[in-house]
């Protein structure tokens, strides 16, 4: 057994890794090379030093852009997680018809993004209009619209793994806590969260990297309107890479700065929830 | 059991990612099947016939997407010759140039919108001087020079003004002759305004700033301005606009957007759709259009259909015309294969001589286009008629200055600030068009 695994792991492995390579590695040291470079096309590039790194510091849209996904990743990781628990809490009771909640709470995220945004659109300038407004008009109705937008989409998701989260913690130690005198409270702080850790974990992780991340629902709620103020950092990038003449390089560069932004953010939050973890 | 349930289910998973590898690679065969088919020929030879090559054509058009479908495949009948077109969504263009352009089945025919589009890809354009279809150019204004070199050749001349409602505009007690000044156009507007209710129609269809209909106003709008700033000053390109006419500028917008079928503040989310859909069911008189929206609100009756010149209070508006111009110059990827150029440039030339090619680029029923070739043939579009009776009457043409705006970031940039200002009309809000018109060209020419 161990022999043919040691002959033919080349066979199994080699076609993922093959995807790997085509889909991930080449793009990826090509967008590390092409930062440094003046290009109109991807396949015919000039070296031009750290230029468009320069070039990307004097842009005070792109520094616009990284505080309001700043704010909205914050503003969003708040509201899904917290909702998302209290509604995997109040389904992991024994209420009739939890299956078909569960069921129906996930169905927003089978939903494409840009599809959810332009439904979404249509929902709220269908609102808006009766009052002869438009979401477009002020960057606190496109900021509101792509937090409810992202929170309806991603509650279930992350409702889903906090169920599993709970489901996983034996009954007993609920139960002793509960002999032992504690009170509701007591043990959802007590015993609830720090048997639950792996799941938040795994839950901020998702929601922090998908906010930083966001750009289907940007582009189609909003497309950055009105003036910019509500063009989050993926859409700045591409905005700058495909809107403008001669910046394809610094789109370029400002996708390498946000890899560098996301990662780093990604693995601070990775470390400080994991430390917090309790072995059972 | 369970197991072996599991086990099922895992080579299900797999036989489908096999699958999925298998159609993927089945899908790529006939883009390398075209490959080996061009280099099997003898390159070099480019000049002796366009049979070995194929064409690719990144349309630009929408509009126009079927007919040239349609055109490609009688070429492909008439000579054996492989035509490809792919069209841009709306506004999606220079995306979709970019990522085609860097593979290695470029477009072999691709257009740009002018100077500004040409500096961007020059070094992609082939000359086209001394060619055949050179050749076939009513004037040699047509030709997109860079330096020596003919980079592009317009293959369309387009017009826009204001097109209106015969019937409505009667209905309402005025006819086209009571509207011959930006004072005249006013006062009927805000009259209907003011008879909205009673009259059961608006002056302007929703000036729309969704990416679908907002460049009628940061581009087409934006063009009077620019045009008679241009003509004052005696130029016909600028590092740094002055915004002379910038005040006639707000004038204008104020009268669309508030004389038209929604508050301002809804402008936002308004669509060329929703503006089409209200000028076609009567629910507003005046919609800012050009000739290549023909086919679009031919549905309220030929006899109905007129179109006025966009007034904005400056210049002689007596003898002041409609905007005509081109923003569409064809070019020839320099970096395609040698026969490839060859048979692009003959599948060009067929299209502006031969019988076929003619009948689909100038007649109403297909594109309805003017072309500046000297094959182009009467018009049956209704619109291109009453552009031509205004050149006949000697009015002066408004010339498309807007080739000459610095890039698409300033358009769009101004498209926001002309969003923001409709919704709450201040002047601290017009004064942040006037940055996106003024200062923000001088930043963006010299980028």
């Amino acid at each position: 057994m161990e022999k043919s695994i040691k002959r033919y792991f080349p066979v199994f492995l080699g076609p993922t890794f093959l995807a790997f390579l085509i889909g991930f590695i080449v793009p990826f040291l090509m967008g590390i090379y092409l930062s440094f470079c003046d290009f109109r096309t991807v396949t015919d590039a000039k070296f031009n030093g750290v230029q468009n790194y320069v070039r990307l510091f004097q842009d005070g849209e792109f520094v616009h852009a990284f505080w309001f996904t700043a704010l909205f990743t914050v503003t969003t990781l708040i509201l899904i997680n917290v909702i998302a628990f209290a509604v995997a809490l109040v389904l992991t009771r024994e209420i009739r018809g939890t299956n078909l909640f569960r069921t129906v709470f996930f169905m927003p995220n089978l939903i494409g993004g840009i599809v959810l945004g332009y439904v979404w659109q249509l929902i709220f300038n269908g609102i808006l209009s009766r009052y002869d407004l438009a979401l477009k008009i002020s960057a606190k109705y496109g900021f509101w619209g792509l937090v409810i937008l992202i929170c309806w989409q991603q509650i279930g998701y992350m409702m889903i793994i906090y169920i599993a989260g709970l489901q996983s913690i034996p009954g007993d130690l609920n139960e002793a806590a509960e002999i032992d005198g504690a009170n509701g409270w007591q043990r959802l702080w007590n015993v609830t969260i720090p048997n639950m850790m792996p799941s938040i974990t795994i839950c901020t992780f998702l929601t922090l990297t998908n906010g930083f991340k966001l750009f289907d629902q940007n582009l189609s709620l909003t497309a950055g309107e009105p003036m910019k103020q509500t063009e989050m950092l993926a859409l700045n990038i591409f905005n700058t890479f495909y809107g403008r003449v001669g910046y394809q390089g610094v789109g370029q560069a400002k996708a390498v700065i946000f890899f560098i932004l996301v990662v780093s953010l990604g693995l601070i939050q990775l470390n400080m929830t994991r430390s917090k973890e309790v072995q059972q | 059991m369970k197991k072996r349930l599991l086990t099922l289910a895992l080579a299900l998973v797999m036989a489908l990612s096999l699958a999925a590898c298998g159609g993927g690679s089945g899908g790529t065969q006939p883009a390398e099947d075209s490959q080996p088919a061009g280099d099997s020929q003898p390159a070099g030879d480019s000049g002796d016939s366009g049979a070995s090559g194929t064409v690719y054509y990144l349309n630009f058009k929408p509009e126009q997407d079927g007919d040239w479908q349609e055109l490609a495949q009688l070429y492909t009948q008439e000579t054996g010759v492989e035509v490809k077109v792919q069209t841009a969504a709306s506004g999606q263009y220079e995306t979709q140039l970019m990522s085609e352009m860097a593979k290695t089945e470029a477009p072999t025919l691709f257009q740009i919108n002018g100077p500004v589009g040409l500096a961007n890809w020059k070094d992609y354009c082939y000359d086209l001087s001394g060619s055949a279809l050179a050749g076939e150019l009513s004037s040699d204004d047509f030709a997109l020079m860079d330096g020596s070199s003919m980079s592009g050749i317009a293959y369309v001349i387009e017009t826009y003004g204001l097109i209106y409602n015969k019937a409505l505009l009667e209905q309402a007690g005025y006819t086209a002759d009571d509207i011959k000044s930006f004072a005249d156009l006013k006062k009927v507007a805000e009259d209907i305004t003011a008879r909205k209710d009673e009259l059961g129609f608006s002056a302007f269809t929703s000036a729309g700033m969704d990416g679908s209909s907002d460049w009628r106003f940061k581009t087409h709008l934006a063009n009077l301005p620019i045009y008679f700033e241009y003509e004052a000053d005696g130029i016909g390109d600028t590092e740094a606009i002055k915004g002379t006419y910038l005040d006639n500028y707000r004038a204008v917008w104020d009268l669309y957007i508030n004389n038209c079928t929604c508050a301002p503040t809804l402008l936002s989310a308004k669509t060329g759709d929703d503006s089409v859909a209200e000028f076609v069911t009567e629910q507003a008189v005046f919609y800012q259009n050009g000739t290549w929206a023909f086919g679009d609100v031919a549905d309220i009756g030929e006899e109905n259909l007129g179109m006025l010149p966009i007034y904005i209070g400056v210049g002689d508006e007596a003898s002041q015309g409609l905007c005509t111009g081109t923003e569409n110059y064809w070019c020839v990827n320099k970096n395609a294969k040698p026969e490839d150029i060859q048979a692009t440039l003959d599948f060009m030339y067929w299209c502006v001589t031969s019988e076929t090619g003619l009948e689909y680029l100038c007649s109403g029923d297909h594109m309805g286009f003017v072309i500046p070739f000297k094959g182009n043939l009467e018009s049956s579009n209704l619109l291109v008629n009453i552009a031509n009776e205004y050149v006949a009457n000697g009015t002066t043409s408004i010339k498309w200055c807007f080739p000459t705006m610095p890039s698409e970031e300033w358009k769009n940039v101004l498209g926001s600030a002309l969003t923001a200002y409709a919704a709450d009309q201040t002047d601290a809000n017009w004064e942040t068009v006037r940055a996106a018109f003024v200062d923000n060209w001088a930043a963006e020419k010299s980028k």
